[in-house]
Formats: C-alpha cells, sequence, structure tokens
C-alpha cells in the first residue's frame, strides 16, 4: 500500500463509518453556518447571476419573490443585475440542493448530523414533481406551495422530529437499496420509510387535522422526499472524508447548470471545473434533447457518497430511462467498481450478493481507465419555470479529473 | 394533416420508465411524428394536451388505465403503429444481455479470485507493467507481448523466481497447460511427455508429432524467447524442468530452444542430470556432446526428439540415473578436477562436461588454459610437458598420485575424475597403487571436514592380465565411484558437481504445482481471440476490456505510475 492508497483508505473509511441521522428542521438562517438575508445558496461550483443558465436564473427569481426581495421577476433580475444579493454554493455552506439547488433565508431545510463524526449538513424541502422552484419555475402556485412548505409543513415536521429519536439515514438508505431504490433517481422506497418514521410523530405533535391531512398526504404522493435528507446525509458523509491530506478522492461532485465541478479530498476547497453535459435520456411527451438544460444539481453528491448510479444494480426498474435492461444496471455498478476505493460497508446490493456499493471515486482510476462515473439525473428544460422533461444517465467531462491529477501532482510534488 | 390516435388499455399498469421505452420505440417507427405511453394521471393528461396528443379517446382514461397516442403522417401508419405495441414490449426484453468486462486485472480478480493464470497480449510498451501487476496478485503469468526491453524481463523473472511463479515470455508464442493450450497452440492428446521450449513454433510442432505418433503432452510450457539469453539466465526454463520433474504425470521431459548461452547449456543439462525422469534435449544447431548421457538423450532435430520422447514414455524407466550416493559437500566445494593418462578419453569426455557443468580447463586444446587456481579443469598427464624425463602415466603413477593428493587438500574440490587403462605394456597393477592414494585423499579431505568423491574411468577387458574385475574391486574398496565408459564417467562426475555448492539458482522456491494439474482458470488481457479459444477449450476464463492506461497520454500515464 503506498502512502496515497493510505490516505484514501483513511478517506473512504469515513465516508462509510459517518452515520448521518435527521435530527430536526430549521429555517435556513438559524441552521446554515454563514447564511444571510441577502445570500442566496445554489447548486454546483460558484457561478455568477450572468451565467446562470435558465433553471438557476427562475429559481433564484423564486426564491427572490419568496423572501419577498422582489415583487415580481423583472425587479428580481434588476436586484441580480446589481449585485443587490449575492451567489453562493451551496456546498460552501455545508449544504446540498436537488437541481437549481436554490435556498434563501427563510426557507426551511432538513438538519442532519453525522453521529459518527459530529459534522453537519443541510437541504431544503422537496416540492414534488412539476412545475417546481427547482426546475426553475416561480409561478403563483409555485409560490404559494412553498409557503406552504416554509410555513406549515417544515414547522409541523420540525416539531415532529423534535418528538422522538432522530430518523438514521444510513439505516433508512441500506433498506431502502433492498427495496429497488439507488438513492437518487429512485427513491420510492425510502420516501415511504421516511413517512413510516414522521407519520406517528406527526400525529402525536399535529393537532390541525386538515394540515395533518395535507402533509400526510403531500409526502407519501412525493416519491422524492426522502432525497433532500439524503443528499444532506450523502453531504455529511463525504464532508468526513474531505480535507485528509494527500487522498485522491472526490468529496464533491456538483452542477450548477452551466459548469460541472469536483472537489478532492487531499485538494482543499479547489474546484475543477469544465462545462456540463446534456444527459442521454428519455423525454416526456413533447420534450426533446434540443429542449433540455445542461446538466444541473447538487444530487451528484449520493453518487458521490456510493448510491445513485453506483448502485443501480439495485434498482433494474430505472435503468430503461437510458433505453437499457436490468442487465445494464448490473454492469453500470461493476463498471463503478473499477474507480472506486472500497465496497461499502452498510450500503449493500442483494442482485450482486449483498456486495457493498462501490464507494470513493479515485481521481487515478478515473484517469487512468478513462471511466467517468455514471450519474442518474433529472433533465430540466432550458427556460425557467417550464421544469422537468425527461430523466436519464450523464457523466461529467474527464477532463476535470485530470485537471485536479495534475494539481494534485503540482500540490504534493510528484514527479 | 398528421393524425392522432389514441388507444386505452384499462388496468394495465406499467413502470413508467418501461412506458418511457416503449415510447422512444413508437417514436423510432417511421412515419411516426410522436407518441405518448403512459399511465392515464390527471398530470399526465395535462401532458397529452400540451404536446398536441390530445383526442377524444384519451379523455376518457383515468389514472390506472394505460394510455397509447401516437400522431403519425397517416391513419395507416398510425393505426399499424398502435398494433406494434406488443410486439415492441417482447422484442425489448428478449434482447440479448451483454457480459460486463471488467477494466481491469484488478477488478477482474475480485469478480474471479480462483485465477492462477494471467495471458497478457497487449502491445509491448505496456506489457511488464501489467506483468508485475499479475505477478503481485500471485497469478503465473503467460505473456504472449514482444517487444519487452531486455532489462525489464531481467527484472520480472527475478521477481517471478523469487515467489515461486511462473513467467512464461516475453514473447512466448505457445502453452499448454492442464489440456488447454494458451496463444497459439494445437489440440494434441494429453499423455505424459512434458514439453518445453523457448520457441513456440518448435513446441507446437513437437506436440504435433508426439500426438501423431498416438503418444500425448502433460505439460507443455514456453519460457519465451529469450529465457536462454545469457543475461535472463534461463529461469523460467529451469523452474519449468523441476516443476515437470515432480509432476506426477510427466513421465518424459522435451527440452528444445535455439541454442542456449554456453554456461547456460551446461546448467540447464546438468539440471537435466539431476532430475529422475528421462529427458530429451534438442538445443537447434547445438552440437550433442554425445548421443545420450545417462538419463539425457540428445536429439538433433524436431523429429527425433519427438520419437525419442514417444519410445521413452512407453518405458520409463528406462535410463533414469541410480541414486548418487549419500554425502554433504562443504560450502566451498564445487570444482571438479580430472587428472588423466589417456589423452584420447579426456578429449571425449571434455565435451561431455561442459555440456553438463560448463566452463571447464584443460592443456588438451591449442591454447592451454591456466592449469592453476579455481575451477573445473581436466589435465592430460601424458601430454609432452608432463612426460618430458620421465615414463608415461599409464606405467608412472608418481605425479597423477601427487596431483590426486594435490587436489584433495584442495578445499574447492568437489570431484576427483581419473582414468586406468588395463592392457598388455600398461603398469600390471595400477590399483595397486591407486587404491590406496584415493583412501588417503578421502581420509584427508574427511580430516579437514570435506566429503571428496573420486569417479575412476576403467578401460580394460576382463581377459587382461591385471584381471579388470580385481582392479574394479579393489578401487571400490577405497571407496572410489567406478563407471566403464567415458560418458558414465563424466555424467557421475558432473551430478557430484551439481550436489556439491555449484548453482545457487536452485534456491529458487519450487512452483506449487496444483495450479496446473486441471483445466487452468485464467484471466486474458489482450487479444479477445485468445479468450475465445480458451472459452472454447473448457477453460475457466475472463476476459478484460484492457485499454492504454490514461487513453495513451504519455503525461499522465507517467504521473499515474508514481502515483500508484
Amino acid at each position: 500500500m503506498s502512502r496515497i492508497d493510505d490516505a484514501n483508505r483513511d478517506a473512504v473509511d469515513r465516508m462509510i463509518e459517518a452515520r448521518p441521522r435527521l435530527v430536526g428542521l430549521d429555517a435556513a438562517i438559524q441552521a446554515i453556518p454563514g447564511m444571510r438575508e441577502n445570500l442566496l445558496l445554489h447548486a454546483g461550483p460558484p457561478i455568477t447571476w450572468q451565467n446562470a443558465s435558465g433553471p438557476l436564473r427562475g429559481a433564484v427569481i423564486g426564491a427572490l419573490l419568496l423572501e419577498g426581495l422582489a415583487s415580481d421577476a423583472r425587479q428580481a433580475e434588476e436586484i441580480m443585475l446589481r449585485g443587490e444579493v449575492d451567489l453562493e454554493p451551496c456546498h460552501h455552506h455545508q449544504s446540498v440542493g436537488p437541481m437549481a439547488g436554490v435556498i434563501s433565508a427563510s426557507m426551511m431545510v432538513y438538519v442532519v448530523e453525522n453521529q459518527t463524526h459530529g459534522n453537519r449538513a443541510f437541504s431544503n424541502l422537496n416540492e414534488g414533481y412539476g412545475k417546481v422552484l427547482r426546475y426553475g419555475a416561480y409561478s403563483s402556485e409555485v409560490m404559494e406551495r412553498l409557503r406552504w412548505m416554509n410555513q406549515e409543513m417544515g414547522p409541523s415536521l420540525a416539531e415532529a422530529l423534535g418528538a422522538g429519536d432522530p430518523l438514521d439515514l444510513r439505516a433508512l438508505l441500506a433498506e431502502a437499496l433492498h427495496m429497488g431504490d439507488e438513492g437518487h433517481n429512485r427513491l420510492k422506497a425510502g420516501s415511504l420509510l421516511m413517512l413510516r418514521h414522521l407519520a406517528p410523530r406527526l400525529a402525536k405533535t399535529c393537532q390541525d387535522a386538515v394540515r395533518l391531512e395535507r402533509i400526510l398526504e403531500f409526502i407519501g404522493a412525493n416519491p422524492l422526499s426522502s432525497l433532500n435528507p439524503v443528499m444532506a446525509a450523502c453531504k455529511s458523509m463525504a464532508d468526513a472524508a474531505h480535507g485528509i491530506e494527500e487522498s485522491t478522492l472526490v468529496t464533491a461532485m456538483a452542477r450548477n447548470g452551466t459548469q460541472f465541478g469536483i472537489r478532492v479530498s487531499g485538494l482543499g476547497d479547489a474546484w475543477f471545473e469544465a462545462p456540463c453535459e446534456l444527459p442521454k435520456g428519455l423525454y416526456f411527451p413533447g420534450f426533446s434533447a434540443q429542449d433540455a438544460n445542461p446538466d444541473i444539481g447538487d444530487s451528484t453528491i449520493t453518487e458521490t457518497a456510493g448510491i445513485g448510479g453506483f448502485a443501480m444494480a439495485a434498482a433494474p426498474a430505472i435503468v430503461t430511462f437510458v433505453s437499457g435492461t436490468p442487465r445494464d444496471a448490473h454492469d453500470t455498478t461493476l463498471e463503478m467498481y473499477e474507480i472506486t476505493a472500497a465496497e461499502h460497508r452498510h450500503f449493500t446490493i442483494p442482485a450482486l450478493d449483498f456486495r457493498g456499493t462501490p464507494t470513493g471515486i479515485d481521481i487515478r482510476q478515473v484517469v487512468e481507465k478513462q471511466i467517468t462515473p455514471r450519474i442518474n439525473t433529472g433533465i430540466a428544460h432550458r427556460e425557467a419555470g417550464i421544469g422537468q422533461i425527461g430523466a436519464g444517465l450523464v457523466r461529467p467531462p474527464a477532463v476535470i479529473f485530470e485537471e485536479a491529477l495534475l494539481a494534485y501532482a503540482e500540490r504534493y510534488d510528484v514527479g | 394533416m398528421p393524425v392522432v390516435l389514441a388507444e386505452l388499455r384499462r388496468g394495465a399498469y406499467a413502470d413508467s420508465a418501461i412506458l418511457m421505452q416503449l415510447q422512444r420505440s413508437l417514436q423510432e417507427l417511421p412515419g411516426v411524428r410522436d407518441a405518448a405511453v403512459l399511465m392515464g394521471t390527471p398530470a399526465n393528461l395535462e401532458l397529452l394536451q400540451q404536446a398536441g396528443l390530445w383526442t377524444a379517446e384519451a379523455a376518457k382514461a383515468r389514472a390506472d388505465d394505460l394510455v397509447i397516442v401516437v400522431q403519425a403522417e397517416t391513419e395507416t401508419v398510425a393505426r399499424s403503429a398502435l398494433s406494434q405495441i406488443d410486439e415492441l414490449r417482447r422484442r425489448r426484453s428478449s434482447r440479448e444481455a451483454g457480459h460486463y468486462r471488467p477494466r481491469s486485472l484488478e477488478t477482474a480478480l475480485r469478480t474471479f479470485p480462483e485465477a492462477r493464470f494471467a495471458s497478457i497480449s497487449v502491445p509491448g510498451a505496456y506489457a511488464a507493467d501489467l506483468t508485475r501487476e499479475a505477478l503481485a496478485a500471485g497469478l503465473h503469468v503467460f505473456l504472449y507481448s514482444d517487444n519487452v526491453p531486455l532489462s525489464d524481463e531481467v527484472e520480472l523473472k527475478k521477481l517471478s523466481a523469487s515467489r515461486g511463479q511462473l513467467l512464461m515470455g516475453p514473447d512466448c508464442g505457445t502453452s499448454i497447460l492442464g489440456g488447454v493450450g494458451l496463444g497459439f497452440a494445437n489440440r494434441v492428446r494429453r499423455g505424459s511427455i512434458g514439453l518445453i521450449g523457448a520457441s513456440g513454433t518448435g513446441l507446437q510442432a513437437l506436440s504435433c508429432m508426439i500426438d501423431a505418433l498416438g503418444a500425448g503432452v502433460s505439460q507443455a510450457i514456453g519460457s519465451g524467447g529469450r529465457d536462454l539469453h545469457e543475461a535472463v539466465g534461463g529461469v523460467t526454463t529451469r523452474q519449468a524442468m523441476r516443476l515437470l520433474a515432480e509432476d506426477p504425470d510427466t513421465g518424459v521431459l522435451v527440452l528444445v530452444s535455439k541454442p542456449p548461452a554456453r554456461r547456460l547449456a551446461g546448467h540447464l543439462i546438468g539440471l537435466a542430470a539431476s532430475i529422475a525422469k528421462p529427458v530429451v534435449i534438442d538445443f537447434l544447431g547445438f552440437p550433442p556432446p554425445a548421443p545420450r548421457l545417462g538419463n539425457i538423450h540428445f536429439a538433433s532435430t524436431l523429429e527425433e526428439a519427438a520419437r525419442r520422447a514417444v519410445e521413452l514414455s512407453g518405458n520409463r524407466d528406462e535410463g533414469i540415473n541410480d541414486p548418487l550416493p549419500p554425502g554433504q559437500f562443504a560450502p566451498p566445494q564445487r570444482w571438479l578436477r580430472g587428472l588423466f593418462a589417456g589423452g584420447t578419453l579426456a578429449l571425449e569426455i571434455l565435451p561431455m562436461l561442459r555440456a553438463l557443468i560448463g566452463e571447464v580447463d584443460s592443456n588438451l586444446e591449442a591454447e592451454p588454459s591456466s592449469l592453476t587456481g579455481d575451477g573445473h579443469r581436466i589435465v592430460d598427464l601424458g601430454s609432452d610437458e608432463f612426460t618430458a624425463g620421465r615414463l608415461h602415466p599409464m606405467l608412472d603413477q608418481t605425479l597423477r598420485i601427487r596431483g590426486l593428493l594435490q587436489e584433495a587438500d584442495d578445499p574447492g574440490v568437489a570431484v576427483i575424475l581419473l582414468d586406468v587403462v588395463l592392457g598388455d605394456g600398461a603398469h600390471p597393477d595400477p590399483a595397486a597403487e591407486l587404491a590406496p592414494a584415493v583412501a588417503r585423499a578421502k581420509q584427508r579431505a574427511r580430516e579437514a571436514g570435506r566429503n571428496l568423491e573420486v569417479v575412476v574411468l576403467v578401460i580394460g577387458a576382463k581377459q587382461d592380465p591385471q584381471g579388470r574385475d580385481r582392479q574394479v574391486a579393489r578401487l571400490e574398496k577405497a571407496e572410489a565411484r567406478v563407471e566403464a565408459s567415458p560418458a558414465a564417467a563424466a555424467l557421475l562426475a558432473a551430478r557430484f558437481v551439481k550436489a556439491s555448492g555449484e548453482t545457487p539458482q536452485q534456491e529458487m522456491p519450487p512452483v506449487d504445482r496444483t495450479p496446473f494439474q486441471g483445466p487452468p482458470a485464467i484471466v486474458n488481457l489482450g487479444l479477445e481471440s485468445f479468450y475465445e479459444s480458451l472459452i472454447d477449450q473448457g477453460a475457466a476464463a475472463i476476459q478484460v476490456d484492457w485499454r492504454p492506461p490514461a487513453g495513451g497520454d504519455q503525461r499522465l500515464s507517467a504521473l499515474l505510475r508514481k502515483m500508484k
């Protein structure tokens, strides 16, 4: 074992042994370190308003409307053009958000704590499918739903979670993988498991029967309910593995709709970026690849932590998104073993004889074998406000792993 | 004017992913402009309206109904498309499943941990690194690739030898292991003849001839084109010889190669002499020192080698050497010294010894070598420089006895070789002088803590005046080892030399026989046709989809090598 292998072993052990638990919900401004009134968090590596893609712009407008900082879209755009509100990556604030990933000060966020190492991670609430802020929609129905989520559902969930033990998200994921989820595109089982945890606590704490029914219906009807807490869980696992001297493991993969960026454990806060590619997948009726926005979202934190596309073999039901067969799902996971440092001890795949999921992307292996990580993703329309138009697979651009390798060589005086 | 047709299937739930897949199949049909296959939920029906796929039929759908809508150029096309939906679904599910091919040796071994061999046929520039990796993983390696630098080969074989692993190659064309051919090989009968060769085509020809003669092959081990190069030192050949010597399924060994480096030929023939099985040697173009030396049979063509091996395989006990008498040599003992009275006998024995033990100095050639110091040495005491002013040693043994005792005192000497020629006109009773001298020489060596062997070649007829049997008996009583032919004397002397400290290479750990016994379990990296032929022969094999590291980028792969 070389020194690099040792460092990677250390990092991946931390990632695997991290035990994220959902401990509560709170307003972003209360919970997220460094959050402020005039700050919006977004998915992916840093980006300016000028370079932001349609869905991100739409989500930013919606968030400004939600916060009452703008009264209409035009005013919101002017605010951003004048630089009165800052944009910073969720990842710079221990947070992650799906698709546009926009989090504003008043939004309720899930608080996830890694019991093993003590670090926390945050993510917003999931709005469901259709016209939603994370795909850049900001129509009045979107705003109304967000307000309800922040003012009624969020506080009720916070109260309910306060009434019992935290929800062990690592255990939830382990179980969901045995129920046909891969943890990124398919969270049907995980969401029901989460509902199963919340429902009795909600029943105990929520006195308003109408509100209770709406919350249960809303969470139960949304197969992506658990995506956001799962992403925060993955973030807390990846962060536990970050900052290990000499490690070549990837600790963040994220897209802002324009650029795809990665971070490497042993390379500090640097992002290695290149333009996002278009996902390959299947489109809803009436849409095609021409309508698609380049890849967007922090949800690639799931693949970073060893699930999502890496656990495809656990979720044969979703492979047809890329005109595949269950055999392809199997092969996808096998391929990811090529570029990872370990097999997960808690996340296992029944169809592979309970082999652990491939965990801990090693930039050396990616560059050597020219195999980039496989990512399951939703596809956003390129224009703000239209929403999801399909789903499929995407890979990060290979060049960012090569750049990271060169930066590593310079930082550690290799060669 | 495009036509939109819809079909409803009540209560026919299907996963949305499968539906999207079907939808795409419909969209790909000629003449179809757009299509939708979805469950009739309100949200989906709204989608249909927005996409211009709305029909009266679709309007009747409920959430648990399957809705299929086709927009086509003509009604005929639309109807035909709708009628194909079940066929499309069936075709999708019966599509052949591809098999995953690992991209590296490491991941191949994770799914195929029972593998014990790697067959490597990648471009030469990458072969050494890959071989190093395979050896580190504990695999025996069949290395077909050529253009591997000699320095890499030397280093890799040092590594494989030290770990008891077999590195067949580089530039190894053929092996047959446990009945399975690797690289280029012929489907020959299995049998008791074990082949070792530095030449792939040589092995192929030999195995085919053996098959045609009705016999068969236990193992054929290719050693690689340069294994018998001086720098490489025949590492693989020597390992393979020991492997087959111990292999209960191998009765006869055949060694075939281009002529090896001279010193190496000595090592190999000497090693062959230590094997308790017949060994047929065909060093193409190398003059055989004798048709046969004990268990070693020299052939000068492949066909002769094949015939000889087949004959011997039918009669295994023939030509197996007697076991050596017990006796441990002291560490510094390694040299052979010959003190001859008969120049012709010495001349005949000299090339045999050289074939068996390598360099031997002598005064028999036009430019005599040094007759003092370390080294194997044959001295003809009948030559002019020794007979000036004294009788020929066939009559006067004073000089020989003095020499014998001198050599016995040399701590480096392990074996002394003498000849005794009887007959009319010769010394009347040479054993009467020589036997006590032998006894004294052995005694002096013993007192100095050494075991000294004395081999005596006795040439004589039963009726000779000295009485051949009496002479032999007397010498044997003095514990001399008596032989009646130059070849037998040379072989025995050489075997004693081999048993002394002369061959440190023998410290190589032996190769474990087990993986060679049945059909081998192989990871194939490189030529796919090799993999297919392995599978076809019933071997357990896995194909690695190998590609040059970093896509062949020199700068990145150099970095990666430093970051292992």
